[in-house]
């Protein structure tokens, strides 16, 4: 730690002059990108539109309130299959997920050089590209309706469970598996008994996590198409229908915070 | 000897059996209710492989060429917009994850915070874009107040999670100095949650850059436009393209992410 010595007394400072330089240019050059993209928006912007932003907001409570509550009764089959994409999308990136996520890990991969560079480039893919994507892709490949919005939410979630699953594989502690495997159990019995053991807690952990989120995201897959309640928040909204928006909007926050209460639940439960 | 033939089961996930099955069998009766209400048609599906097979061969060719321009504005304006909610959505996300902690904000303070919070994180980036949209017009201003929304949410939970956990002897020390409550922040709290703090706004950075894709198909600004217009137009070379563009970028922002993440904690 730098300490100055100046007219008899000690000065303390946190960082000596090369760290105090090296965070100032660093605070320089975000500052200058940050500025410039915001330069770039504002350019892009018409200001006329943002200024009124009140009044269309203001507008648009008068609109949504009071909501419309009879609408109520049409949305329960949508949320039904919200909740259906949420869980059967989850379900099938278990399934898919899982060989992934031991064909990544550098311990249980078959092949360090060729299998795993492909698997965690798989991963990496399937993370990337938002759910929403997913489903105006498979929209376009396998019609509207819930299947696409099934295997959007899958798409996505099968890189999450992967990268999550390695991870967990690789952080195992390695002596139980060699414990196994001196009593001359077969690879098989060895994954069984001394690796899945280690990883099931962080597995359903996991796989409760993604579907919490998945709640989330299955209920806007349907702007695009793909099923669930936000096929009915797109026509409520392109008709102008706000009323029905508060409802829609209402019956999503509840869905939400169940599955978000029910999954810290269990997460606690399990942990 | 009676335990001579008596095999070893490993234990069960759920020790107790009635829990298990009442689980087990609601599981399945779930399952058979949700796929009866699962409608397929099969016909549309099958006219439609030929559809996926013209995309997974566009995707091995990919076409940057002919929208060039767009792309390259598209990301562009999508990076703009993903600095500018980053940067103003943590911002503004301290004071909120510091009223969002129990152990150094009063019960008001909280109970406001922690609904901020819950408001922001329960409603999906694309939906909380149409009402921006609305508000402030097409275009990337929209975006970027949108992430910025969702960042504070995110930012404020973990941010608060974090200084519940912290070591409070630390903190007490500071206090007993005589510290004002900024002081007991900055001394006591900071030093404590920065490095966390630190990477998980790079984190926040990946996944706002991610979301910026989307929120361009209900107009908010960014690559999501020009990708929603590509699949329109059935130009799936195009989309392609994007495509393998979003991904490169996401790769490469993880991969430095990561690297500076590494060297700050």
């Amino acid at each position: 730690m730098p300490v100055t010595i100046g007219d008899g007394r000690r000065e303390w400072q946190l960082r000596d002059r090369r760290g105090q330089i090296g965070l100032w240019l660093m605070w320089l050059v975000g500052t200058a990108i940050t500025v410039a993209a915001i330069e770039q928006i504002s350019g892009e912007t018409i200001w006329a539109f943002v200024w009124d932003a009140p009044e269309q907001a203001a507008d648009l409570l008068t609109r949504m309130v009071p909501p419309r509550w009879s609408y109520l009764d049409k949305i329960w089959s949508p949320l039904w299959d919200t909740i259906n994409i949420a869980t059967l999308g989850t379900l099938l990136a278990i399934v898919l997920g899982t060989p992934l996520g031991f064909l990544a890990a550098r311990n249980t991969t078959p092949s360090v050089a060729l299998v795993r560079p492909l698997a965690l480039l798989i991963i990496v893919s399937s993370r990337s590209i938002n759910s929403l994507i997913w489903a105006l892709l498979l929209v376009a490949i396998l019609g509207p309706g819930v299947l696409a919005g099934i295997f959007a939410i899958a798409l996505r979630s099968i890189g999450f469970v992967g990268k999550l699953l390695y991870e967990a594989i690789e952080e195992i502690d390695l002596s139980q598996v060699e414990a196994i495997d001196a009593t001359g159990a077969s690879p098989a019995q060895t994954l069984a008994y001394g690796i899945v053991p280690q990883i099931m807690p962080a597995f359903a952990g996991i796989s409760v996590y993604r579907w919490d989120i998945n709640i989330r995201e299955s209920t806007v897959v349907g702007l695009v198409g793909a099923g669930g309640i936000g096929l009915q928040l797109q026509s409520s909204i392109s008709t102008l229908a706000w009323p029905q928006v508060t409802v829609i909007f209402i019956a999503i926050f509840v869905t939400v915070v169940a599955s978000e209460w029910l999954s810290a639940r269990i997460r606690h439960a399990i942990i | 000897m009676a335990a001579a033939g008596r095999r070893w089961r490993a234990p069960p996930l759920i020790a107790n059996p009635w829990l298990r099955w009442a689980i087990a069998i609601g599981a399945v009766i779930y399952l058979a209710l949700a796929l009866m209400s699962l409608e397929v048609k099969w016909s549309r599906v099958c006219e439609g492989l030929d559809r996926g097979w013209t995309f997974v061969v566009a995707f091995a060719q990919p076409n940057f060429i002919s929208r060039s321009e767009e792309i390259v504005e598209g990301i562009v304006e999508s990076l703009t917009m993903t600095v500018v909610a980053t940067v103003f959505g943590i911002l503004i996300s301290i004071p909120i994850g510091l009223g969002a902690a129990r152990n150094i904000a009063p019960v008001p303070v909280y109970l406001v915070c922690r609904a901020i919070i819950a408001v922001s994180r329960t409603f999906q980036e694309v939906i909380v874009a149409i009402l921006f949209v609305k508000m402030f017009g097409f275009g990337p201003l929209a975006g970027a107040v949108t992430l910025a929304f969702a960042t504070i949410g995110f930012m404020g939970k973990l941010l608060a999670e974090d200084i519940e956990d912290i070591d409070p002897a630390q903190a007490e020390a500071i206090r007993a100095t005589g510290a004002s409550w900024p002081q007991l922040v900055n001394y006591g709290i900071q030093p404590q949650v920065m490095p966390r703090l630190l990477g998980l706004s790079l984190y926040r950075f990946d996944i706002n850059f991610r979301e910026s894709a989307v929120i361009g198909i209900v107009g908010a600004g960014g690559i999501g436009a020009t990708l929603n217009t590509a699949f329109d137009r059935y130009e799936f070379d195009t989309a392609a393209a994007i495509l393998i563009t979003i991904i490169a970028i996401v790769m490469a922002t993880e991969y430095g992410s990561s690297l500076l993440r590494r060297r700050l904690q």
